[in-house]
């Protein structure tokens, strides 16, 4: 269970690095909402894996799940929501008056001034 | 329980949500102008700040638990002299940047300013008070959106261009501090700043090399908003594009991640941090260093004025963090009296480069329309820049002053006086090129304004710039209170038993 979690941690990760670095916004989003999933993962195994125990600090209890993680996970979701509602509304709007969805708000032309690794024309 | 802890949060908040409801235009129903009632709660906010300093420079703690949840379980408030110092300047920058506003009615450019700078005020209030991490990532994020508003305000294709450089950034960096958050919490359980000290120092060794991490992550994501050198490349272009009033505000944006980078590196890795002592100490000094060397050597290669200062930002980052790194409380204490200087007077700049932008037409380095009052704005000028580049008898001057004598005793010293004063040249070269394209380059015959500035418009920027002779002249005060800021940042022990009080609280234990 713990091999998976952080297997998956790491997976989303790193498309969501991968996904960052791409030169598109709407890749850029993307891998931004893939990031912020494995952080709020991530947050989630701060308290450690426990199946089955009251979130609730009793004396005498022995094996709980710690509750303050999932505040932080409900927190973190709720302004990574917002963030990337407020990153797309952000990126349409500068396709619409830039007229180009590359990062730096112009097409890499033949001078390459802008990542040169990227195609002009895709879809 | 004192309730004026969280005064200046929720000043700003309910104006807000206020401003929201009322809409933009005044309400007749109400009797209410948005504008005014937007100036009204800022100018509270600057006796709400003193009184708050006043308490505070009596060097007791003063905490404030909402909800009354006990120390380490709650939402913690703590109020101490540092933070009672930034939320004064907070205050005072935010007075001058509406008021500005409010004058040349950049305000009305865009909508929903006025809502969206009490967010921002909110936010930086929250983050100088908050008493735990999650509660300054909490604080870092109102007012990140807020900023991304603000300097998205009067639209246009380069603040898009600059906006969503900046807004990409932040985000990621507000990942990497969720991950620091959630390394140091899984590995010590804590996230109140004092309880996180006490088991840090505490922590078993084999849990080191976690706890570093979460440091030295930290550490990037304070780097990213406070503009340090691999990481300020966003600043540049964000603050030569925002509006003015914006502009100034941002000034205290990196004084954030400055406050940040200062409150964990002496209170949770400070010397007595057991396996994570000292972990981020040594990268200071390089990376105040190299930082000062870059923001001088971009103020030298600016042709814009709005451009070098933004630059100029980033010089007093790296001055700042020198500070820091010295790890004295000389050090911490010249960085600072600095502090007060640079963030005052780099406002002031930015509000007057407006005032001179509105005259000339632009702020390039090349002929331009006639100004109206240049010798009313360039003797502000020649004043701004004087302190900025450090020259007596003017503020910078002191503050370099104190560095430069905090130094000496120090084995770095070659490097902090050769990188103080070597940037210190570049900046004077700079900041003399612009003054004499600005102000003596034969004018072309195009007049963009005839009207010349009332004092409305250029009272802020001159009130601001008014820091520079008084921190001279109240200069043995300001140092006096700054020592004790830096002593009492340096004993992480009093913080510690002022928010958790007696040692022996109930501690939770990971299974």
């Amino acid at each position: 269970m713990n091999l998976l979690l952080a297997a998956l941690i790491g997976l989303l990760t790193a498309c969501g690095v991968f996904l960052l670095l791409r030169a598109r916004t709407f890749s850029v989003a993307l891998g931004l909402m893939l990031l912020s999933y494995a952080v709020n993962l991530l947050l989630l195994a701060s308290g450690r894996l426990v199946l089955q125990q009251p979130p609730v600090l009793e004396a005498g209890r022995a094996h709980f799940a710690d509750p303050i993680p999932q505040a932080l996970v409900l927190t973190a979701i709720v302004i990574g929501f917002g963030m990337t509602a407020f990153l797309i509304v952000l990126a349409l709007r500068a396709r619409a008056v830039l007229g180009s969805d590359h990062v730096d708000g112009v097409e890499p032309g033949p001078s390459g001034s802008a990542s040169p690794g990227e195609t002009p024309a895709r879809g | 329980m004192n309730h004026g802890l969280i005064l200046p949060i929720l000043l700003p908040f309910i104006a807000g949500i206020a401003l929201l409801l009322l809409g933009e235009t005044p309400s007749v129903r109400w009797r209410l102008d948005p504008r005014r009632l937007s100036l009204s709660s800022v100018a509270l906010l600057l006796p709400v700040a003193l009184l708050l300093l006043a308490r505070a420079s009596t060097g007791t703690y003063a905490t404030y638990a909402l909800g009354h949840w006990p120390a380490p379980f709650g939402i913690l408030l703590v109020l101490d002299r540092c933070s009672a110092l930034l939320l004064l300047l907070v205050a005072l920058v935010a007075l001058a940047a509406l008021l500005h506003a409010l004058a040349t009615g950049s305000d009305r450019r865009g909508r929903w300013f006025h809502a969206l700078f009490q967010f921002q005020l909110m936010g930086l209030n929250g983050a100088f008070l908050a008493g735990d991490l999650f509660n300054l990532f909490v604080f870092f994020e109102i007012l990140l959106i807020a900023s991304y508003g603000l300097l998205l305000h009067g639209g246009g294709a380069a603040r898009l261009r600059a906006g969503l450089h900046y807004v990409i950034l932040n985000l990621a960096g507000s990942a990497l501090f969720l991950i620091a958050i959630a390394t140091l919490y899984g590995t010590t359980g804590a996230l109140n700043f004092a309880d996180l000290a006490q088991r840090i120092a505490t922590a078993p060794t084999e849990t080191a090399g976690l706890l570093r991490a979460g440091a030295l992550l930290l550490l990037v994501v304070f780097g990213l908003k406070a503009a340090i050198l691999p990481l300020y490349c966003w600043l540049p272009a964000a603050y030569a594009s925002s509006s003015a009033p914006v502009a100034a505000l941002f000034a205290l944006l990196t004084k954030v991640g400055v406050y940040a980078i200062l409150r964990i590196t002496t209170l949770l890795f400070g010397s007595d941090a057991g396996p994570a002592a000292q972990v981020l100490a040594p990268w200071l000094l390089p990376l105040g260093l190299t930082t000062l060397l870059a923001g001088a050597l971009g103020m030298l290669a600016s042709a814009e004025l709005r451009r070098l200062l933004a630059y100029g930002v980033i010089v007093s980052i790296g001055t700042l963090l020198i500070g820091l790194g010295l790890d004295s409380s000389a050090g911490l204490g010249a960085a600072l009296v600095y502090l007060v200087h640079t963030t005052l007077i780099g406002a002031g700049m930015f509000l007057l480069a407006d005032l001179i932008a509105a005259q000339r037409g632009h702020l390039d380095h090349r002929p331009a329309a006639p100004l109206v009052q240049p010798a009313l704005l360039g003797g502000l000028f020649l004043a701004g820049a004087i302190a900025m580049a450090g020259l007596p008898p003017l503020s910078g001057f002191f503050g370099k002053l104190l560095l430069l004598r905090a130094a000496t005793d120090s084995a770095t010293l070659p490097w902090i006086w050769g990188g103080i004063l070597g940037s210190g040249l570049l900046v004077i070269i700079a900041l003399s090129r612009s003054g004499s394209a600005l102000f003596w380059l034969p004018a072309t015959a195009a007049t963009v304004n005839t009207a010349s500035a009332p004092i409305r418009q250029w009272l802020p920027a001159a009130a601001l710039l008014a820091a520079a002779p008084l921190l001279i002249l109240f200069g043995q005060p300001l140092l006096d209170f700054a020592t004790a800021t830096a002593q009492q940042l340096r004993e992480p022990a009093g913080y510690i038993h002022a928010v958790l009080g007696d040692p022996a609280v109930a501690t939770v234990v990971l299974p």
